[in-house]
Order: C-alpha cells, then sequence, then structure tokens
C-alpha cells in the first residue's frame, strides 16, 4: 500500500549493524513495523501459526502478519483461559486486548484444539472480524484440494470485504512472483545454514526468517537480496560443534536467547522453526487458477509439521529424512509446554531416532523463559558426549 | 404402580445391559481374532461401518471406563513410562496402555483395530489414530468436516460455502467406503445403509425429545449421571435396532416420568446446567457435590458434543442415503464442534426454558478441545445474563489433578451463594 519502507534502520549500514537491526526490530515487543503500516493507512490481518497463503491477504494490498505470540507479560489473556495452556495462545491474544498489535482481521487454523478454541475466544473479545480457515486434514482425499480452492476462494471474499476491493487473479499472480521469490531466498539462507554454517549463526538464521512476518514481502526480500551475498562473504572460519536438526519449533517459539545457546555449541544445519513460513517447499505456478495453484502447492508441495496429517509424510520419517539431507549427526527434540501435537510427537520421533542410532537431546521450552543455564550445561554434557565419543 | 416400577429406571438398567452386551462382543472379537473398526464419538459412523458388520471400539469410553472403575492411574502410568508426557490427554494415555497390554482391559479383551475412522472433531483424534498407524500399520481414515468458521455464521445446504464443505464431505464417504471394502472383503449394500440411516433418524428424534423433556419441573433425568449412560446407548449402538429401540423406550420413560410428576431426585432445589467433561475419577462423589445440596443437572454440553452433535436432530433423507450421510455428518459433527467452541448463546437460551438456577463449568486438565474456551465463555455469558455460575477444574482420567476437597469447597460456597440469591429475589 505504501512505497515507503516500514523497516529503514538496517539500510546502508555495515552487515553487523544491519543484523543487529533486525535483532533489534524481531525483539521489540511494540512491533513498530506494525504500527508504521498502520500510522500510513494500511490495515493489517493477523493469522495464527502454522501455515496461511499470505499472498491472498497481500493481493488485497493488506499486510499479513503471522500471529507467534511474544515474551510479554499476559496480563488480561491470563483471564481468558484457564490452566493447562501453551503460552503462545495466551501472548498471542494478549497483544489484541492490550491493542499491541491494532489488526483488522484475524483467522486461526485447526492445527490443535487450543488454536481452534482461539478463534472464538479473541472474536467475543474483540471488534473487528475473526475466524477460522478450515484447512484440510484429509490431504490424502483426491477431493481436498478442490474443497481448499473453495476455502480459500471463502477466505478471499472476507479479505475483500476488509480492504474493499476484489482481489483479482492478476494481482494474486503478482504476489505468488513476489511470495516465490521470498521462498527461494529463505532455500537460499538455508542452504547457507546447512553448507557453512560457521557463515550464519542460528539466532542471525532465526530473526531473518522471523521478519517476514513482520514486514511487507517485498520489503523482506529486498533485505535479504542485500544481506545474503554479505553472509557468504562472511570471512568466518569452521568451529568444532556438532551439527545438529532442531525440531519443535513449529507453533510456539523458542526465546531468541535460547537459539543462541544451542548456536555456541551446535551449528542448527536445519529445523522447523517458524515452519509456515517456509511451508511451501518449491515455487508455486503463477500461470492458471491462483487459487488452485495455492491449493495444490499446500498439498503436494509441502513441509511437514505434527499438525498436519498426511499418510505420506510420516513425522519421524520426515525427520529422519531431514537429518539425512542436511547432514547433521544429532537432533535436538523440543515441544513447548503444554503443546499437545509436540509432546505427542516427541515419542515417535524418540522412538525412530533410538532405532536409526541418531543421538538426541530432549527437552522442553516456553517463549517467556528466562533462565538457560540448567538448559545450557545439558546441552554441553551431549555434545561433548558426541565429540569425544 | 406396576408400571412405575417397570418403566422407571428402565433406561438405566437397560443401558447398562446393552453396554455389558456390547463389551461381551468386543471380548469375543478380540478372543477369536476378527476385524473391528476404532471410531470416536464425535463423527462416529457407525451408521455406514455396520454396513460392513464391523463392531466398533469407542477407545474414548474405553478409557473413561478405566478411571469410572478407579484404575485409570495404573494406566496412564504406564503410557507414561513409555514415553508420553503428563500433559497430554488421559484417553490417549489409558488407550496406549490398553493396546501395550494386548487389549487387557477391566471390562474385557479390546479387539486390536483392523482400521480407524476419525473426524478431525479433535484434533487428538488425528495424533492419537497416528499412533495405531504406527502400532498395528493399519489403514486410518481421517474424514475431514470443516467446522464453523466464526461465531453465528454457520451456513446451510444451498450456500455456496456448505456445498464446497458438503461437496469434501461426500467424496470422502465414497473413499471411505472403498476402504472398508478393502478391509471386510465385502461389497457395500446401499439398501443396509438406508436401513441404518433408519435406525438412527430413530435415535436422533428420541434423543432431542428426551433433552427437551428436561425441561420438566421436577427434571426426569440427571444429565451428569442418567445422562452419561444413555450416552453409551447412543455411542455404541447408534444405527442399530437396539439402539432405536432402547431410545424410543426411554422416550416413553421420560414422557411417563414428566407425566407422573416423578423427578431424577426426590427434592430438587437447584437446576443446573453441567459445561464440560463429567469428573470420572470420583465419577459419584463429585455427582454429590452437588445433589447433596439439591442440585441436579437438567442439561450438560457433554450431552451434545459427546453424542456427535446428534441433538441437533437432523434427520437423513433416506431416498439419497449417501448425500444425506455427508449432509447430516457435516451438520452434526459441525454442531458437536459448536458445543465446545461456541455455546454461550445456546446456553443463554437455554436459562428460561429450563429454569436454570445455575452453571457450573468444568474444565479439564486432559482435553484441551473442550476447556480451552471455557473461562472466556463464562465471562462472556455473564455479561449477557444475571446468572450463577461455578468455574472448577480437575480432569476426566488423572486423580492426581484432582482435589476433591478442593472441589467440595467451591461446590458448597456455590450453593451458599445460589441459597442467598433466593433469598434476596423473594
Amino acid at each position: 500500500m505504501t512505497a515507503e519502507p516500514i523497516f529503514p534502520e538496517w539500510r546502508n549500514r555495515s552487515l553487523d549493524d544491519a543484523l543487529y537491526e533486525c535483532r533489534e526490530l524481531f525483539e521489540d515487543t511494540t512491533f513498530p513495523t506494525l504500527r508504521r503500516w498502520r500510522e500510513r493507512g494500511g490495515k493489517i490481518v493477523g493469522h495464527f501459526q502454522v501455515a496461511f497463503p499470505e499472498e491472498i491477504v497481500h493481493a488485497a494490498g493488506l499486510l499479513p502478519f503471522k500471529v507467534r505470540g511474544a515474551p510479554i507479560e499476559t496480563v488480561q489473556a491470563d483471564s481468558r483461559f484457564g490452566s493447562y495452556l501453551c503460552s503462545i495462545l495466551k501472548s498471542s491474544l494478549e497483544l489484541a486486548l492490550s491493542h499491541i498489535v491494532e489488526m483488522e482481521m484475524f483467522v486461526t487454523h485447526p492445527i490443535c484444539d487450543a488454536a481452534r478454541n482461539l478463534g472464538a475466544v479473541w472474536g467475543r473479545n474483540v471488534s473487528y472480524p475473526c475466524q477460522i480457515l478450515y484447512l484440510p486434514q484429509n490431504a490424502n482425499s483426491p477431493h481436498s484440494a478442490v474443497y481448499l480452492r473453495g476455502e480459500y476462494d471463502r477466505l478471499k471474499r472476507s479479505i475483500e470485504e476488509i480492504s474493499g476491493a476484489q482481489v483479482t487473479d492478476d494481482a494474486l499472480r503478482q504476489s505468488i512472483a513476489i511470495f516465490n521469490q521470498n521462498r527461494r531466498l529463505l532455500r537460499e539462507l538455508y542452504q547457507i545454514k546447512n553448507e557453512t554454517p560457521w557463515q550464519i549463526s542460528a539466532d542471525e538464521a532465526y530473526v531473518l526468517v522471523a521478519l517476514a512476518g513482520l514486514l511487507p514481502r517485498a520489503e523482506h526480500n529486498e533485505l535479504l537480496e542485500t544481506l545474503l551475498p554479505q553472509i557468504r562473504a562472511r570471512n568466518n572460519h569452521s568451529k568444532d560443534k556438532v551439527r545438529v536438526v532442531f525440531e519443535g519449533g513449529f507453533c510456539e517459539q523458542p526465546p531468541l536467547d535460547l537459539i543462541r545457546n544451542i548456536g555456541r555449541s551446535c551449528y542448527v544445519v536445519d529445523d522447523d522453526l517458524l515452519i509456515g513460513l517456509r511451508w511451501l517447499l518449491e515455487d508455486v505456478v503463477v500461470d492458471g487458477d491462483p487459487l488452485a495453484n495455492l491449493a495444490g502447492a499446500y498439498l503436494e508441495k509441502s513441509s511437514y509439521s505434527p499438525v498436519q496429517h498426511d499418510l505420506r509424510k510420516p513425522k519421524e520419517k520426515m525427520l529422519l529424512e531431514r537429518i539425512k539431507k542436511s547432514n547433521a549427526t544429532a537432533a535436538i527434540i523440543t515441544a513447548a509446554k503444554m503443546c499437545e501435537p509436540g509432546l505427542e510427537e516427541q515419542v515417535a520421533y524418540t522412538r525412530a531416532l533410538d532405532a536409526a542410532g541418531i543421538p538426541y537431546f530432549m527437552g522442553e521450552f516456553e517463549e517467556n523463559m528466562t533462565s538457560f543455564d540448567s538448559i545450557e550445561i545439558q546441552l554441553e554434557t551431549f555434545v561433548e558426549n558426541i565429540l569425544f565419543a | 404402580m406396576s408400571d412405575t416400577h417397570e418403566i422407571v429406571g428402565r433406561g438405566n438398567r437397560d443401558g447398562a445391559r446393552l453396554f455389558q452386551h456390547w463389551f461381551n462382543q468386543l471380548n469375543h472379537t478380540a478372543e477369536t481374532g476378527g476385524p473391528a473398526a476404532y471410531v470416536f464419538v464425535m463423527g462416529s459412523l457407525n451408521e455406514l461401518l455396520r454396513v460392513f458388520d464391523l463392531p466398533i471400539v469407542m477407545p474414548e469410553i474405553n478409557s473413561l471406563q478405566t478411571a469410572v472403575r478407579r484404575v485409570a492411574h495404573e494406566y496412564l502410568n504406564q503410557a507414561e513410562d513409555y514415553g508420553y508426557s503428563p500433559d497430554i490427554c488421559g484417553y490417549v494415555k489409558a488407550d496406549v496402555a490398553v493396546q501395550l497390554r494386548g487389549g487387557e482391559h477391566p471390562m474385557g479383551r479390546i479387539p486390536k483395530p483392523s482400521l480407524a475412522v476419525l473426524t478431525n472433531a479433535c484434533n487428538t483424534y488425528i495424533k492419537w489414530a497416528e499412533i495405531w498407524e504406527r502400532m498395528y500399520q493399519i489403514p486410518i481414515f481421517t474424514l475431514d468436516v470443516p467446522g464453523t468458521r466464526a461465531a453465528g455464521k454457520q451456513t446451510w445446504p444451498g450456500d455456496a460455502d456448505f456445498e464446497n464443505d458438503r461437496g469434501y464431505v461426500l467424496a470422502q464417504i465414497k473413499e471411505l467406503i472403498g476402504v472398508c471394502e478393502n478391509v471386510t472383503g465385502k461389497k457395500f449394500d446401499i439398501d443396509r445403509l438406508r436401513e441404518n440411516l433408519q435406525h438412527a433418524n430413530v435415535m436422533s428424534r428420541a434423543w432431542r425429545r428426551i433433552l427437551e423433556l428436561n425441561r420438566n419441573t421436577p427434571s426426569v433425568f440427571n444429565a451428569l449421571t442418567d445422562g452419561t449412560i444413555y450416552l453409551g446407548v447412543s455411542n455404541g449402538f447408534r444405527g442399530t435396532a437396539e439402539g432405536a429401540r432402547y431410545f424410543s423406550d426411554l422416550v416413553e420413560e421420560m414422557e411417563f416420568k414428566a407425566a407422573n410428576g416423578i423427578g431424577t431426585m426426590t427434592d430438587e432445589q437447584y437446576r443446573l446446567i453441567f459445561v464440560g467433561v463429567p469428573c470420572y475419577p470420583i465419577f459419584r462423589r463429585f455427582n454429590e457435590l452437588f445433589s447433596e445440596w439439591g442440585g441436579t443437572f437438567v442439561n450438560s454440553t457433554y450431552l451434545w458434543f459427546a453424542a456427535g452433535g446428534v441433538s441437533q436432530g437432523y434427520e437423513y433423507d433416506l431416498q439419497r442415503p449417501l448425500e444425506s450421510l455427508a449432509t447430516g455428518l457435516l451438520i452434526y459433527v459441525r454442531n458437536a464442534m459448536d458445543s465446545m467452541f461456541y455455546q454461550e448463546e445456546a446456553l443463554a437460551e437455554m436459562i428460561d426454558p429450563f429454569h436454570v438456577d445455575g452453571i457450573v463449568y468444568h474444565p479439564i486438565k486432559s482435553c484441551r478441545t473442550v476447556s480451552t474456551g471455557l473461562a472466556d465463555n463464562r465471562r462472556a455469558l455473564m455479561a449477557s445474563r444475571d446468572i450463577a455460575s461455578l468455574f472448577i477444574e480437575s480432569d476426566m482420567m488423572d486423580r492426581r489433578v484432582v482435589s476433591e476437597a478442593q472441589l467440595k469447597n467451591r461446590a458448597d460456597a456455590f450453593f451458599e451463594g445460589l441459597a442467598s440469591r433466593r433469598l434476596a429475589a423473594r
């Protein structure tokens, strides 16, 4: 909606300074880029984890904002929920209740029983529309692509009511092209992580991905197009660290300090952190029916997570493939506290890893955790056991 | 007088008998090694699966039975030793232990699954079925039923969005028929489906009528205790002649009680609605916390969602069985989900016709589907209606998070508040 960048701070800075600005933006729980977008007259559609067809929102000229919680105090949201729930649910709602993030629409998904409830809870507490996008849970039905195309069309009509204008097929195709470019850049970032992990730390890479959920995608593309060549050109050297895959960051996000801590002793060569932003593994076809293309890509060219059921993608098999493809030595298997799908999947993951003889470190995290001493010591012991075995 | 003795309490007696009969059959199947279908209460598709003569196993009911029979902790501990977290659904863990024990269960042996059919009404169903897939390498079929997208935005036949959902459900039903044919080696018989749908229609009509009859003062059944028996029969015998007969008899019993002023308790003082899932580890005592004060539950959201949404009352069109099954499944399962996520309006509408004095919210650790939104739901309802409410937390399976003393304190204070309100109103 505006050609003016909403995140200009990184421009014309050295790589280290630019990465510092990126981290500052990521850690700023006042969400300044969203505020600037709205100050310029822009509208925002918040979408909860995991996968979401952001192209449809983008094509309407609105900003898709990835709602992924935040390390904030859940002063008001606590009273809306009972006990035994994950933190992301509460902190995400807190963003709305405390007016930290204003938006025109909120969309959640039936990724888990708590997230599905979030649509109703959110809707009772705000004046703007809230809805559930029913992504198919039977990805193996030949009819699921037809259904999903219809569901995306329904979402498009809801978004048109917010934007006040029709979303044309041409606008959708342009958005798909911009997001395809973003997907290519994110794949390149992960290629750097994998091939030369000493060039970029785990937390730096994570922040660069996360900013996709806070910026217009063309602006995020510009950021990555500028920084990735500089990262490749860094004069860093390989260190004696264990190559690991991090699993368990598909919804609630571990604190940045935890990722940094892991990066001190390990090279995180692949992960499922913010997997929704990298859900589609290949370019989406631009020509033809854009909604059908997006639906097809969701079902046929996508990653995996504990919250998508697809008989073709048993999660433990996919994890083993991820470890093999990334040439990792070990795995870090985590789950957010009270995250039912994550905790359930841990059993299948660890049994498969045991059978394959792959060492793993298992733990739980919470987005608000602030003490990492214990986990750091355990992790160092784990790494030493591998290095000096 | 002899009519009274014969009719009153018949539903509970026959329910217990049918329930035992069901588990005896399952035990027989387990002993003889026959095929069995694992299904869930929200969208069980009994009507279709019985066309293929598949015995129906409902692991949710198996699990709650371990809690009612006070052995759930043994099963939970075994599953936790296997690797499952204390923070996941207790039903899942109890079932994992049943499987690890080769089907050993307090009510007999449970057969292994040859097929699992589940809907997405509860996400845990999906994760649960994946466990069986890993254990037994059996076909699991997720029949995806899109739910209501936002409060008050239900769509109905003829609406483009409803038709998109129905087309998806219908296509999946046809795919499921193929899977059942493969598993059982039996050809699909549409006339048998028609017959099962007819039985299900009788049951749905009766279920709706029974719920309505509890508007009567005194109430004719307790939704928490008697209702759970009816639920068991509704789930286990849906689409069968036995189930239809049972529910026809039950309507007769409830109508008889209503006509003769026979209540479920002798001195009904307070009429309550129950929201959530019962506390099965202390099931009898839990009810006594309310009945000792003259409180009885005239309705519950449990009777809506745990019956798979049939309280909505949709009846199948027998001329178009498959299409109608798709429509019905969509409407039923959606209604079950609405009963958990968007129930505040339905609760508010029941307060006057059911002469409700208070609403008891009982979120549980084990079930986020039911429990996540209850605090906010209560807040919204209290903002719209002047009605007393109680919010107590425990669990449906895990006695480690059930504090009877704390529950009693809260219940006692609630009834003292109800008594004060009544005095003030005079």
